[in-house]
This record gives structure tokens, sequence and C-alpha cells, in this order.
């Protein structure tokens, strides 16, 4: 089998993997030292696909045989696809071929589990060492860990590594029994939480001698996929927020399931709404950087999050009584729950107050939409009196038509995602 | 009205704006020409005779340093206006508003952040989608790119490829300016054409490649794509012009998706719980195990297969699947692979009768080929299926020892998979109150790959099979007689 054709299956095989992110990773670069290549603290989105995905890395599983039956995956091992293989040396070639020509920032690798979960994850880390010892790379390397391999190479994992993650891909334990019989969500979570150390280790010993190895500086991600089982946002959500403040996770990645070649039984027959998975990134976005906690998003009495309203404007339409907030006084925090208001636009009015007093216009200049904040604030020249908070249609002035939503359903069934 | 010439450079043009600054030269009134090559950035420079800028400028001008860094972005935007923006600010900052850049609402302010912010973005959209060619020279290779920025960013991009690719030698030619890395030092010269870069290689079909294979059909946003990646680019990216086809087929490829996937929950309805009986006679669990419809293999096979030997027996040896030959017979290891097996228990010292042989799977797999059935793995799902039988016959023998011939048997017992070459030999612990040892089956002898020695791999099967005996004697085989230690 060609080259061509291996990338192909490869590459088809790792899609379902939502994460690509190249940020936040120590920046070095090779003009002293030599070697290849460089890592900005951003990253770079080198391409984008009309699935509206950015490709910033070479995306791609070492193989997709896997002797494991996760019934949501495209690879797991009763499904009837074409299976291919790289070499190590084929993995290392085409990273360098694709960097040297601007074309990505670096490598994600993960791979189907074959033989064991230690032959297969030593395999993946050869990659990362032969790159990074062999030929100098200086670009972004993210692996994908087996949560059952040895210590030992999740180890040499995390020193070769920008980034590792394990997949937590389904958040309860229940949903994994049913789909993924032979993971084990506590054995993930004891995964999770050994690298979680070893990344603070790094970063105390660092603090005080920065010759002091790193553990993948850019931290461990995961992944769960959505709407393959009946949990709920309340129940992803509560499980991000848990991975965030207790396994000290950068990022988790929400996927909703979706149509994969030869999918298998117990997924169900329609995949949600794409907008399912939007609404579950803005809620996260919320807990991160808006002090928002899950309660206030999504409990046991609202298990989901509302598929027509953002999920800041849907607390607020049910927090009435917190508004209108007056943009002249209001604290930083009262300012940042006002729908319409990001953190950005928030610092900035927190500086423009201390030298004028803020109006509709000051808005409008900071790109700020009126139509929507307008009911939730006053300015020097404005009350919310016309479209009252009282207003039992406000709810419906924000809300799309039915139809709209309709426009974000994608046709079909079923999931999948990589190792 | 005074007009202030620079080089068009955003350096030069500091010394102009101090200079405007130190005649007292009101924004309103400031004309600002690029006397750079004849390009006139702004025509309505009414002075024939611009201000010199021969003699030195005047004494320094202090300005907030967030203003520089944003005023030196500015700066390269394309927007003829900029100038008369920056000097309008410099002048308020010196005019009683030093404060000016924490009025953040301020009209100039906003416009300076979005100039500056568009910059931003294209050099940022450069360091995405430059497209380097490899051209072979005799000095090594040299990556070369074209590419057309929206704003005069050359310069300020070219750092970060100078630490990116430090080692390499390349060039990026864009239309008004070029940058020129030789390993060593950056230079910049004057804009060349698209026929300056070299043609499309060959490289570059494995990178649209990918570009494909990534795309998920079954989630299409488009707009998402176009927003993140402005059309005008797209003449330079080689993936891009994949996109219409990809989106056009991206709708029927999902339909196809669906249906198969449909076609497969069909077969799902074939997968059910072994209804094995709560008995842990034998003889039971055979007759209960004859109609068996757990999973699809029993349609196209002609009976189970279920193991053989005596309740008493000490050593469960398990197979894979019946073969053609086990399938007619109704027995297991009766066929080829059985009859090699029988001689390295032979030659192993172990006696067929003290043994229990079964497989994993009890029913034949095969495909058609020709007039042959041909034998087909059993998959996961097959082999978790029928692990209930294997199970109940473990625990109605309770063995002292069980040996795993390949994989599959492997899988099934241990309940994890196994590299049957790098674990056999060994005992590995199970579930079943017994260690297991794994070795190949005897099939794998029979259709050995070319170049092996069958004399070698046959002794090697036996010697694996000696541990058993040995074992079975409580003696380890080659250690001089001693009490077998536990290596579990
Ligand atoms: S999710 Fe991973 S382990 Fe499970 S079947 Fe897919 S590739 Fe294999
Ligand atoms: S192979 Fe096993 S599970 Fe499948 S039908 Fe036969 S006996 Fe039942």
């Amino acid at each position: 089998m060609d080259v061509v054709r291996k990338l192909q299956i490869l590459a088809d095989a790792a899609k379902y993997d939502a994460s690509c992110a190249s940020s936040g990773t120590t920046r070095r670069d090779s003009r002293s030292g030599g070697g290849l290549g460089s890592t900005t603290g951003n990253g770079i989105c080198h391409s984008y696909t009309p699935d509206g995905r950015c490709i910033s890395l070479l995306k791609i599983l070492l193989t997709n045989h896997c002797s494991y039956d996760c019934l949501y995956c495209v690879n797991r091992v009763s499904s009837a696809v074409p299976r291919a293989r790289f070499t190590v040396e084929e993995v290392v070639r085409l990273t360098l071929d694709f960097y040297r020509r601007n074309y990505i920032e670096g490598l994600f690798l993960s791979s189907g589990i074959i033989s064991s979960p230690d032959y297969t994850m030593e395999q993946v880390v050869a990659v990362a060492r032969t790159l990074r010892v062999d030929h100098g790379f200086k670009g972004y390397l993210h692996l994908k860990t087996i949560p059952e391999a040895s210590q030992a190479l999740i180890d040499e994992a995390g020193r070769w590594a920008d980034r590792i993650s394990i997949n937590l891909e389904l958040p309860t334990a229940a949903d994994l029994q049913q789909l993924a019989p032979e993971k084990n969500g506590a054995r993930i979570e004891t995964a999770m939480d050994a690298i979680r150390l070893r990344i603070q280790e790094s970063t105390v010993q660092r603090a005080k001698s920065p010759k002091a190895p790193v553990f993948a500086p850019a931290g461990q991600s995961t992944q769960m996929i959505v709407g393959a089982t009946e949990a709920t946002d309340a129940t992803f959500l509560a499980r991000a927020s848990h991975l965030y403040t207790r396994r000290g996770l950068r990022r988790v990645y929400y996927s909703a399931f979706s149509p994969i070649p030869d999918a298998s039984r117990k997924l169900p027959l329609v995949a949600p709404p794409l907008l399912r998975e939007h609404r579950l990134y803005q809620a996260d976005w919320l807990l991160r950087f808006y002090e928002f906690n899950v309660e206030e998003l999504a409990d046991a009495r609202r298990p989901n999050l509302d598929l027509a309203l953002d999920p800041k404007l849907s607390w607020a339409l049910r927090h009435r009584d917190r508004f209108p907030v007056n943009v002249n006084r209001a604290s930083r925090f009262e300012l940042l729950r006002v729908p319409g208001f990001g953190v950005k636009t928030v610092d900035r009015l927190l500086q423009a107050r201390r030298w004028h007093r803020i109006r509709l216009a000051d808005l409008t200049r900071l790109k700020v939409s009126l139509q929507t904040v307008m009911p939730f604030i006053e300015t020097v020249d404005h009350t919310p009196t016309g479209h009252g908070l009282d207003d039992d249609n406000l709810r419906a002035r924000f809300a799309p038509p039915a139809e709209q939503l309709d426009l974000f359903a994608p046709a079909g069934a079923s999931v999948s995602n990589p190792a | 009205m005074p007009a202030f010439s620079f080089d068009g450079t955003f350096a030069d043009w500091k010394r102009a704006a101090r200079r405007a600054l130190a005649e007292s030269c009101p924004p309103q009134a400031a004309r600002w020409t690029n006397a750079r090559a004849g390009q006139v950035e702004l025509e309505l420079a009414e002075s024939p005779a611009p201000y010199g800028w021969e003699s030195e400028p005047p004494a320094r001008v202090r300005v907030p340093r967030a203003f520089l860094t944003l005023a030196q972005e500015a700066a390269c935007h394309s927007d003829p206006t900029r100038w008369d923006l920056l000097y309008r600010m410099l002048w308020r900052l010196g005019h009683g508003e030093p404060h000016l850049l924490e009025v953040t609402v301020d009209a100039d302010v906003t416009a300076l952040r979005a100039l500056a912010k568009a910059v931003h973005r294209d050099v940022h959209k450069m360091h995405a989608f430059v497209r380097f060619r490899e051209i072979p020279t005799a000095a090594g290779s040299w990556f070369v790119s074209w590419f057309e920025p929206r704003h005069h960013i050359v310069e300020a991009a070219a750092p970060f490829f100078v630490k990116r690719f430090a080692a390499m030698r390349w060039s990026i030619l864009t239309p008004e300016r070029c940058a020129h890395w030789d390993g060593r030092t950056l230079t910049f010269a004057a804009g060349a054409t698209r026929d300056a870069a070299p043609p499309e290689d060959a490289a570059e079909d494995l990178w649209r490649a990918y570009y494909a294979s990534i795309f998920n059909p079954a989630r299409l946003k488009v707009a998402t794509m176009a927003s993140q990646m402005p059309r005008h680019y797209w003449a330079n990216l080689p993936e891009a012009r994949l996109i219409p086809d990809l989106i056009a087929s991206a709708q029927p490829r999902t339909e196809t998706m669906v249906e198969t996937s449909d076609r497969h929950r069909e077969r799902d309805s074939d997968f059910g719980t072994a209804s094995v009986p709560g008995s842990r006679d034998l003889s039971v669990l055979r007759s209960a195990a004859a109609t068996c419809r757990s999973c699809p293999l029993w349609r196209n096979a002609s009976c189970t297969v279920f193991g053989e030997g005596g309740p008493g027996a000490r050593v469960v040896v398990v197979g894979e699947q019946p073969g053609d030959q086990e399938d007619r017979a109704g027995r297991p290891f009766v066929g080829p692979a059985g009859q090699l097996f029988d001689r390295a228990l032979q030659a192993a010292g172990i006696d067929r009768a003290q043994l229990y042989v079964t497989n994993a799977v009890k029913h034949f797999k095969w495909e058609p080929r020709g007039k042959r059935r041909l034998h087909q793995k059993p998959n996961a799902r097959e082999i978790a299926a029928c692990r209930p039988w294997l199970a109940a016959e473990l625990q109605a023998i309770q063995p002292d020892v069980i040996v795993c011939l390949g994989g599959t048997a492997a899988r099934s017992v241990l309940q994890s998979s196994v590299r049957v070459l790098e674990t056999r030999g060994r005992w590995h612990p199970t579930d079943f109150g017994a260690p297991a040892l794994i070795t190949v089956h005897p099939s794998s002898l029979l259709r050995l790959p070319p170049g092996e020695d069958p004399k070698a791999a046959f002794d090697q099967f036996v010697a694996d099979l000696r541990r058993v005996s040995a074992r079975m004697m409580g003696f380890a085989q080659g250690e001089g007689g001693a009490l077998i230690r536990d290596d579990i």
C-alpha cells in the first residue's frame, strides 16, 4: 500500500477527534541549536476544511487496526473499514515534509490498540522520540495516550509531547459500560491524575531551574462524545467542571457524534444537532472565563441547555431581577453577566469609564450589538423601558424561529472517535 | 497647507511627525506624502516643495509605549488615511490627552485598534498560509513561496519564518516586497511576480489527499471556514481547489454512510446473550450449546462444535474455532491442525487423553472461495458472544492449567488482547483459578511465512507445551529440578 492510500485511511480514521489546538506550550525556535521548527503562544491554524474545523496539526492514526470494540468508533474491531498501518519512519517523514512546506504546526498522533496497550504506546512514543532526538524537531506534538499503558511509557510520552490527551469519550461509567466495554472510567481518571501530578511536578521543578525537564507543557485535554447516549448537558458540564478543577485539564472537547462508515448498534438513529455541541462549548466557556458554575447553567430541573438561546442569554432571561445593570457603576462580575458583553468589552468599558460616562454610541464603537444588550443595561442616555424586562415577549425576540434551528442539524447517525 | 514627506516606513514617518509637531502643525492641516518610488499615499499634499527632513528632527516626543506598538502595526495597513489618524492621535496625546488610549471607546482609539487588528490578522494569516515549494539546488533544497498579503506586512511577518525555518534556505515572494533567508541573514528586496515562483509539485498531491480525508462531510460549516480562511487567500493555497467538490459531495456521502449504518443496525439484532444453563454438568452444557443463536455464526455452520474430554481433565486446551473438518465431524481438533497438535503433544510427552480440548468460538466462521470454505477469523463481538460457553466449560472442569493456542483463545481467556509472539511460553493469571500458558495456534505452523524453518517452529511449539507437562509434574523445565516458582 502506498503512502497516499495509507494517509487517506489513517487521516479519515483520525478526523472524529475534535482537538487540533497547537497553543499553550513553551516558546521555542530553531535559531540556536539547529533542528527544525518553532512554537508560538497561540498556535496557528494552517488551513480550514469545509466542516469549519481548522487544520493545525497533521492528525493521523499510527494504525486503525484495533482490538477493542468501542461501539461509537469507526476503528473498532467489528467495523468493516479498510485498515492500514504506518511505520514509525513514514510518520516521521510525512511530518517533516509537511512541516517544511509550512502546512502544519506539528503532529497529533494516536492509534488503535494493537497487540497490547504497551506495544501500541511504545510505537507512538517512538515516533515522538525520533522526531525530537534524531531530527531536532521543535514543532508541536500532541500524543494520545492509552490509559492502560505503563507509567514509564506515559512518562516518556510527556517528555517529548507538548500535549497529552486521554479521551474520556463518555461522561458516565454506565455509558462507558454500554458502549465501550473494554474501557474503564476509573482507570482513565487514574491515568489523568498521574499525568496531572507529573505536569505539576515539572512546573515546580522548572520554576526552580529552567533546565529541569518539561512534561507536556501544553497540559492535557480530553474529549467527550455528545448525543451517543442519554447523558444530559448537566452531566457533561459537571464532568467537565470536575476535570478542569480536580484533574487540571487544560481543555475539554465536545464532539457531536456524526455518521461514520459502518456504524454500529445501540447508537441513536439521529445525530444530535451540531447546535448542541456549540451550546456546550459556549457553556464551557462561561465556566472557564465568566465565573459561572454548572448549576447556574444546567441542573436536575433543567438538565439540558436551551438550544434556541445561548446559555448566557438564557440565564439572563431566567434572572431578570438582576437587570438592568448600570454600565457606569456595575462591578466586573455583574458586567460579565450581561448578554452581549464579552471579557474584552467589559475590560475596555471598565477602563473607559474612569475617564467619561458611557453612552450607547460608545458601545457601538466597541462593536457591541445594541439590540442584544439594551434590555439588560442602563447608560447615561438609556434606561430599558420600551423593551421592558418584564415583557413576556422578550424571549421570543431573541429566540430564532424553529425552522432556522434545523439548519444546524446534520442528517444521519452514529459516531466515532479513535483511542 | 504643509506637507510632510517621508519614505513610507513607520520609522521615517515618526521623524516627519516629530517635525510636524515641532512646527505646531495641527492635524487637520498636515499632509503626509510617501516619497518612496513615486508612490503617493495621499494626493491632498498641496505644497509643491515638501518639508525637508534632511536636517535632524526636533527633540523627542514622549508617547505611551502602547501607542507606539499599536501605531507601528496600524502603519502597515493599506488604508491611505492611516497617517492622518496616527498624527491626529499623536497630537491629541501631546495636547492635554496623555491618557487617550485609556478612553477605549474614543472614535480614534477604536479606529486605531481596528487598523492594528486587521494588520495583526494579516500577519497571522501570512504565517499560516504561506506554502513553500521545494527547489533542488547544488547547495541543497531551497524553499520558495508566492504569497499575496493584504497589507504592507512582509517585514513584520518575516522574523517568524526565520525562527521556524532557521536551518532552511527560503524566499517568500510577494507583489510588493520579497524576503530572503540564506540560513544566516534576512534580506528584503523589491516585489516579484507570480511566475518567479516555482510551479506546483507532487508533494502537494499528498497534502491535498490529507485535506480531503480529514474533512468530515457529515458536518458542513462553509461559512465558518470562509470567515477563518477568507477567499482572498485561496488562490495560493494548493488545497483550496478541492473545496467546491468537497462541499458538493458532502450530502451524498453522508447519506451513504447513514444507509450503511442502517444495514449494520439490522445485523446487530443477530447478537444476543448466550443462555447458558446454570448447571455445570458438561453434557447439559453441550446439548444447550447445540442450539445457541447468540451470534450470527451459527447460520453458515453445520453444527456447534463443543469441547471434548473427561470432566476430570487437569488441563484445558483452548483453540480458536472449529475448521472445515471439525465442522463436518462435530468434534474439535480433528483436522490438519489437530493432527499436528497431536504430534506436538506426543513430542512434549503429554497424553491427549488427559486433556479437555475446546475452542473460544464454537461455530465455524468461513467465507466461500470457489468451492472451498475459507477460514475467517472471528471478531471481537463473536468472541465475546461465545465466551459464556467457554467460561462454563472451565468452571465445570476446574483445571489446574489452561493452554491458549493463539490470540483468539488468549483474548477470550484473559479478556484482553495480547501479542502471542511476545507473551508465548509464559504463564498468565486468569479468572478461572488456574494460570494460562499462551502459545501459537498449531495452524500457524501449517502456514509459516516463507523463509521460516518449520522444524524450528515446531520445536519451539513443543518447548512451550513442555512447560505444561513440567508444571503438571511440579517441576520447571530446565531449572535443575527446582520446584516451580510462581512465575505468573
Ligand atoms: S476508541 Fe480507540 S480503543 Fe476504542 S475502538 Fe476506537 S481506536 Fe480502538
Ligand atoms: S459461535 Fe458461539 S455464540 Fe455464536 S452461535 Fe455459535 S455457539 Fe453461539
